[in-house]
């Protein structure tokens, strides 16, 4: 616990078992202050909001075998999204390693391929420095998650720490600046660009370079979109921002990517949600990438230049040796694109997701931070709930994890406190994780859980509507509970919407109400689509903003 | 065939070393043809000299993540470099009198040496690059081969390069 103070650790979300007794009884005496969770996912998606807002590793604390295993989906979501997180397990008594020990598992094993790194400790002495080792990896570089298996003796051993001792990390280095030679050649192309776009990821906001890309976007007049995780590098509400590209993103993003001649990504990874067919992404423009992580160049997509570096330093090193660029011409077009095709939806029909979601915007102003599920009412929120800040953006993006957005909420709340914090979920998702009502309503935490609510899993049915001839199998969600009654059963608070008259006023109300938790229940139209959609594996001449009146061919790409 | 490649790593000498740097190729598909661990100059560092063949891109990738692993101090792709590389086979060959002359004639152009000799069997041993393993045991199929065990290839830079 001590070597954990020592980290400026404040909270450590966890939940006791045998094998981590002992560190349980040391937070009796520490200032650190357990959050008590109901499930170990729900305190790994915890830690991971805390550090998505803090940039601080979050701290998770299990017990061993499936206390550990519990963390899984969490540590993973962690992975695939760069969260720098320390994740402690109890584990059986050294002696005991391998013997099938009563709560045993080998947690270094099962985890080896969704950790950034991971330690045994065999020996107390080692503890400082591994703590210290842990919570660097974790924040430093590439983000990602650090495991620490400790096992019960090695806990319970007293020893002197050496809070000096030196790191031991040969085959580890961080990358800083990037390189003069490649930092030149990609201003010169950006100078001579005459439709340049900026994508924009999630290194953006890890790196905090969003001061040092706005300047690049103001000084060279370049149009910006964001990947989902990159919502927020600069405020939505910036007149160069054309939202979210991709899959569903704004169809004028993908108009100017589709039709651009340089593309520049800054801390995205070209994700198959971007690119769809990698041998027809942005064919004929010029393509940059900056990233901090060398084994992202080339992966899908291969670059004229790639620049490995800090994103902020190698903005600001550019931002040195650009000039205003010749891009009004482009900046007129992507303007009447905005035009042309906005984000839109049908009014009539019923209560909508993308209404819902739309007012709620409206009462937010980008003011608020929104944490999601995975489907569609991510993807409706994504397009619809504009980001204005740094980090008020909280989406399981690679992972896709349902169930993630309730307890990060949690997790962001206790980061931010005195934000408003809305965490669109799904009536699916919600359920995966709904025991963390009770974390949120014993500490007071004023979220609004806002269920879009169509009892479907909506994303799975528009798939078998649009490429499997609407055969629904197994999306229906028969038997969901009266949310607002749960939400009463927890001692929160329950709202519900079912009509369009009702959406400002609850919404409002939800807002108002923060003597704890709430759920807000809309009960939108069941069978509804999101689009734009580019299927999957295809490229951004094949984006559809409806849905077709013939049968789709299933897409080449995956999900 | 898919060419082969010869990867040299420079590695903490640490448990749980070897998974971490195994996972890298399995997750992709890729097999490992030979893979030798030894301790290194320093004895807190091991060197692992692995053999794979398949896709180039693929392996590009492989390199770069075998070079994110915190236990790894470098990896690098020696296929294309001025190296020197060794193998060494043992190979026990059943050796009744009428062939015994033959196969020591045999062994002799290769510089195998006969390590181990009893009435039914001759066990050989041969080292060099892994052109002149794969010649020596291809030759040796003439005759009633029983048993071969081979250390996989180990390789150094040559001059003043690093491995």
């Amino acid at each position: 616990m001590d070597c954990l103070q020592q980290q400026e650790v404040e909270h450590i979300f966890g939940y006791p078992g045998g094998a981590n007794m002992p560190i349980f009884d040391a937070l009796l005496d520490s200032p650190v202050n357990l959050v008590l969770v109901r499930h170990e996912q729900g305190a790994s998606h915890m830690a991971d909001d805390f550090a998505r807002i803090t940039g601080k590793a979050g701290v998770v604390l299990v017990t061993s075998g499936p206390g550990a295993t519990n963390t899984i989906t969490g540590i993973l979501t962690a992975m695939m999204d760069s969260i720098p997180m320390v994740i402690i397990c109890g584990q059986t008594i050294t002696p005991n390693l391998g013997l099938d020990a009563f709560q045993e598992a080998d947690v270094s094993g099962i985890t080896y391929p969704i950790v950034k790194h991971s330690y045994l400790v065999k020996d107390p002495n080692d503890i400082p420095r591994v703590i210290k080792e842990a919570f660097y990896i974790a924040e430093s570089g590439r983000p990602g998650p650090v495991l620490i298996d400790v096992p019960k003796d090695v806990s319970t051993a007293e020893i002197v720490p050496n809070f000096d001792v030196e790191l031991d990390l040969p085959g580890y280095s961080v990358p800083t600046d990037g390189p003069a030679i490649d930092i030149a050649e990609a201003a010169e192309a950006l100078q001579n660009a005459r439709r340049p776009v900026l994508l924009l990821g999630h290194g953006v906001l890890i790196s905090d370079a969003s001061n040092a890309v706005k300047q690049l976007v103001e000084k060279m007049q370049i149009p910006f979109t964001m990947t989902l995780l990159g919502k927020g590098a600069i405020s939505e509400f910036h007149p160069l921002s054309l939202g979210m590209l991709g899959m569903h993103g704004t169809a004028y993003a993908n108009y100017a990517v589709r039709d651009c001649d340089l593309i520049m990504s800054i801390g995205s990874r070209w994700d198959d949600r971007i690119i769809g067919d990698p041998a027809k992404f942005c064919k004929h423009a010029t393509k940059i990438h900056v990233d901090i992580d060398r084994a992202e160049f080339n992966k899908l997509i291969v670059p004229d230049i790639c620049i490995h570096g800090d994103a902020r330093r190698v903005v600001e090193h550019l931002n040195a040796l650009v000039q205003p660029g010749d891009t009004k011409e482009w900046v007129e077009q992507v303007h009447k694109w905005r035009k042309q095709v906005p984000l839109t939806y049908k009014k009539q029909g019923g209560l909508k997701s993308e209404y819902v979601l739309d007012r709620l915007n409206a009462l937010m102003q980008g003011e608020g931070i929104v944490t999601t599920d995975v489907g569609q009412h991510q993807m409706w929120a994504a397009q619809y709930c504009l980001t204005k800040h740094r980090n008020y953006w909280l989406s399981s993006g690679g992972a896709g994890t349902m169930g993630y957005g309730m307890p990060a909420a949690i997790g962001a709340q206790l980061a931010a406190p005195g934000v408003p914090v809305w965490a669109v979920v799904g009536d699916g998702g919600v359920q995966m994780t709904m025991p963390e009502m009770t974390t949120a309503v014993i500490n007071k935490l004023p979220i609004k859980i806002l269920i879009i609510n169509n009892s479907f899993l909506g994303m799975v049915r528009q798939w078998q509507d649009l490429f499997f001839d609407n055969r629904l199998s197994g999306v229906a969600m028969v038997g969901n509970p009266d949310f607002v009654k749960l939400a009463e059963a927890y001692g929160g608070k329950g709202f519900r919407i079912k009509r369009n008259a009702d959406v400002d006023r609850v919404l409002q109300a939800a807002a108002d109400y923060n003597d704890g938790p709430c759920i807000i229940d809309a009960e939108v139209v069941k069978a509804d689509n999101v689009f734009p959609m580019i299927p999957s594996g295809l490229t951004y001449a094949d984006m559809i903003l409806e849905r077709p009146k013939h049968k789709m061919d299933k897409p080449p790409g995956s999900t | 065939m898919t060419p082969q490649h010869t990867i040299s790593l420079l590695v903490n000498n640490k448990p749980g070393v070897l998974i971490r740097i195994a996972l890298v190729f399995s997750r992709r598909g890729y097999n490992v043809d030979s893979l030798v661990v030894s301790p290194a100059k320093e004895e807190r560092f091991s060197r692992m000299t692995i053999t794979a063949s398949g896709d180039e891109q693929i392996l590009e990738q492989i390199i770069k993540q075998l070079n994110k692993v915190v236990d790894v101090l470098h990896a690098t792709d020696h296929t294309t470099h001025s190296v020197v590389e060794r193998e060494l086979a043992l190979v026990k060959v059943s050796c009744p009198i009428s062939t015994r002359t033959e196969l020591l004639q045999l062994a002799e152009h290769f510089k195998a040496e006969s390590v181990d000799l009893c009435e039914e069997t001759i066990t050989l041993q041969c080292t060099g690059d892994a052109g002149k393993m794969d010649a020596f045991i291809t030759l040796l199929q003439r005759y009633d081969v029983l048993e071969t065990v081979r250390t996989g290839k180990i390789l150094m830079a040559r001059g003043t390069a690093e491995t």
